[in-house]
C-alpha cells in the first residue's frame, strides 16, 4: 500500500510547480460566474429565503470540486500519452489499488484548492456562509472523491486525449449546469427532477448548500456520494490493469 | 536469472511474438538483435510488466512475472526506449520519486541517488528541472533512475537511439561500468556495432521468433571472416571467405570494383534471414 504516497507525491510536486498558474486559471471561471450571474444578473433575485450570491457560492463550490478532481483525469492521459511517465509506475512494484489511490488523492487536492479559491472569492463579493460546519466539508470531501475516483477510472480506458476530452464535454459539462449549481432542481418537472436525482452533483449541491446556510442536511445524500464513490473507485482499480496493452 | 519460455504475444490478429524461449545467467551481458517490429521491445515490455503476455512462462531471478509480479519487478530496473522522465520534476525529483516507488529508505536513497549522480556525471545538475537537459544528459538520467533501486537486471531498449556518435559511445562506456558491477544486462538494439561492442551474447529475433543464439564471435564465423561486397545491378553481393589470401584471390580474379572487409554480425543475421537489422 505504500506506493500511493509515491504516486501522490509525484503529484504534489507537479501541483507545487504549476500552482500560480494553476490557480489564476482556476479563479476565471469562478469570478466570471460570480460577476455575470451573481452580481450582475441575480442582484434583485433571492432563492429560498437567499440572495442568489449566497445561493450560488455553494453550487460553484460543488461544480468546481466536480470539475476540478475530474481533471485529474486529463493529467494521467497526458502522463500516458505524451510523456509515458505513466509506465513509470507500471514498472514499479505497486499495486492497483496504491496507484488509484494516489492519483485519486490527488485529484482531491486539486479540488480542496479550488473550493478554497472560491470561498475567498465569495468573501470579496461580501459573502460568508457557515464554512466551519464539518458537513459542508465532509460532502467536498465526497464529491471530489466520486469525481476523481471516476476519472482515474476512464482515464485507464480511454485510448487518446480526443476521447478524454469527449467525456469532459458529454459527462461533467451537462452535470456542472444540471446538478442543483446555478437553479434549485425543484424548478425543473418531475420528470428531470428524478432523473438528476441519480446525478452525484445533484446531491453534492443539495449538501453542501444546506450545509454552508447552516440548515439540517440530507442523510441519504452523503450515503449516495459514499456509495457512489466506493463503486467508481472500485472501478478505477479494475481498469488499472486495463491501460496494459 | 532471466528466464522465458513459449512466450506469445498476440494484438488481434497479428503475431508479435511468436512462442519465444531464453535462459540469461547472471552477470551476463545479452543483446536482443533484430530489425524494427521483430518483437524485441514487445518482449521486453512483457519482461518488465508494461504488456500482458498471451501465453507462456517467464520468470526474473526465479520469480514469476505475473504470479510473483512485484517481487518481479524489484529484481528489474528499466531503461525504456522513449525518455519517459518528469520534465517538470528535477533531476534529483526524480530518482527520488523511483526510490519512493521502490519503498527505499530516505536515508540509504539520498545516499544512492548522489553515488549515481557522480557515476553518471550529473551531480552538478541535480537541481536542473530535465526539460533544459540535453538529449544524452536525459538518457544517464534515464539509466540511473533505473539503478536507484539497485537491480540485479537491467533492461535497456534501445538506449542509444537517436544520439550522436560520441554520446552514444559514453552510454556503452556507462553500460559496462555497470554489467562490471554484477548487473545483468539485457540490451534491445538495432545497432550491430552495439550489440558487437558489447554483448557476450547476441540473440537474432526475425518476425516473433529467435532465430539464432550465441556469442558474436560464433554468429559471426559461421559466415567467414573476410567479406568482399560487389555491385551487381544495382544492388550489392556480398561473398564471404575463411582467410583473407582467398577474399585478394577472388577479387583478382576479377575487374569490377569491390570492396574487402571483415564479417560482422550484419552479414551473420543477413545469411539467415535475408534481410538486414536496420
Amino acid at each position: 500500500m505504500y506506493g500511493w504516497l509515491a504516486v501522490y507525491y509525484r503529484e504534489l510536486l507537479i501541483l507545487k510547480r504549476r500552482f500560480p498558474k494553476m490557480l489564476a486559471s482556476m479563479s476565471v471561471s469562478p469570478l466570471l460566474y460570480l460577476i455575470a450571474f451573481g452580481y450582475a444578473m441575480g442582484k434583485t433575485v433571492t432563492i429560498q429565503g437567499h440572495t442568489y450570491m449566497e445561493f450560488l457560492i455553494p453550487g460553484l463550490v460543488a461544480m468546481s470540486s466536480m470539475t476540478r478532481a475530474f481533471g485529474i483525469g486529463s493529467e494521467i492521459n497526458i502522463s500516458r500519452f505524451y510523456w509515458h511517465i505513466f509506465e513509470e509506475f507500471q514498472a514499479a512494484p505497486i499495486n492497483n489499488i496504491s496507484y488509484a489511490l494516489g492519483e485519486t488523492l490527488a485529484g482531491m487536492t486539486r479540488a480542496f484548492f479550488a473550493v478554497v479559491l472560491i470561498i475567498l472569492l465569495g468573501l470579496l463579493f461580501g459573502v460568508v456562509l457557515r464554512y466551519d460546519n464539518p458537513m459542508f466539508w465532509l460532502a467536498i470531501f465526497l464529491n471530489s472523491f466520486v469525481f476523481s475516483s471516476l476519472a482515474v477510472g476512464l482515464a485507464m480506458i480511454v485510448k487518446s486525449h480526443a476521447d478524454q476530452a469527449m467525456l469532459t464535454s458529454f459527462v461533467i459539462t451537462p452535470m456542472a449546469f444540471l446538478g442543483g449549481t446555478f437553479f434549485p432542481l425543484s424548478r425543473l418537472p418531475v420528470w428531470a427532477q428524478n432523473i438528476l436525482y441519480f446525478v452525484p452533483l445533484s446531491h453534492a449541491s443539495k449538501a453542501i448548500r444546506a450545509a454552508s446556510f447552516g440548515e439540517p442536511v440530507s442523510l441519504p445524500s452523503y450515503l449516495f456520494l459514499a456509495g457512489t464513490g466506493a463503486a467508481f473507485f472500485f472501478m478505477a482499480v479494475c481498469f488499472v490493469n486495463r491501460a496494459r496493452d | 536469472m532471466i528466464d522465458f519460455k513459449d512466450l506469445c504475444k498476440e494484438y488481434g490478429s497479428i503475431s508479435a511474438l511468436r512462442g519465444v524461449s531464453l535462459h540469461v545467467p547472471k552477470g551476463e551481458f545479452f543483446a536482443y538483435l533484430g530489425p524494427n517490429g521483430a518483437g524485441k521491445s514487445t518482449t521486453l515490455r512483457i519482461l518488465t510488466g508494461l504488456t500482458k503476455m498471451t501465453s507462456g512462462e517467464a520468470y526474473l531471478n526465479g520469480f514469476h512475472i505475473e504470479r510473483d509480479s512485484l517481487q518481479a519487478k524489484r529484481q528489474c530496473g528499466l531503461v525504456p526506449q522513449t525518455i519517459n522522465l518528469d520534465q517538470e520534476l528535477t533531476v534529483y525529483e526524480n530518482l527520488n520519486l523511483h526510490g519512493l516507488l521502490f519503498r527505499i529508505p530516505a536515508r540509504e536513497r539520498a545516499g544512492k541517488i548522489h553515488e549515481l549522480l557522480d557515476y553518471i556525471g550529473l551531480a552538478d545538475r541535480k537541481g536542473s528541472v530535465v526539460s533544459r537537459l540535453s538529449g544524452g544528459m536525459k538518457r544517464r538520467l534515464t539509466i540511473a533512475r533505473a539503478l536507484v533501486h539497485s537491480p540485479v537486471i537491467l533492461f535497456l531498449d534501445e538506449p542509444t537511439v537517436g544520439l550522436d556518435a560520441g554520446i552514444r559511445r559514453r552510454i556503452w562506456a556507462l553500460i559496462k561500468k555497470i554489467q562490471n558491477n554484477g548487473t545483468t544486462i539485457f540490451l534491445t538494439t538495432h545497432y550491430i556495432e552495439e550489440a558487437e561492442f558489447l554483448a557476450e551474447r547476441v540473440a537474432f529475433l526475425d518476425e516473433g521468433r529467435i532465430i539464432a543464439v550465441d556469442t558474436p564471435e560464433a554468429l559471426i564465423a559461421r559466415q567467414g571472416t573476410w567479406a568482399i561486397d560487389r555491385v551487381v545491378d544495382d544492388d550489392i553481393k556480398t561473398v564471404y571467405f575463411k582467410t583473407r589470401e582467398e577474399a585478394t584471390q577472388y577479387s583478382a580474379a576479377r575487374e569490377e570494383s569491390f570492396s574487402l572487409r571483415r564479417v560482422n554480425l550484419e552479414d551473420a543475421f543477413l545469411a539467415l534471414t535475408g534481410k538486414k537489422v536496420k
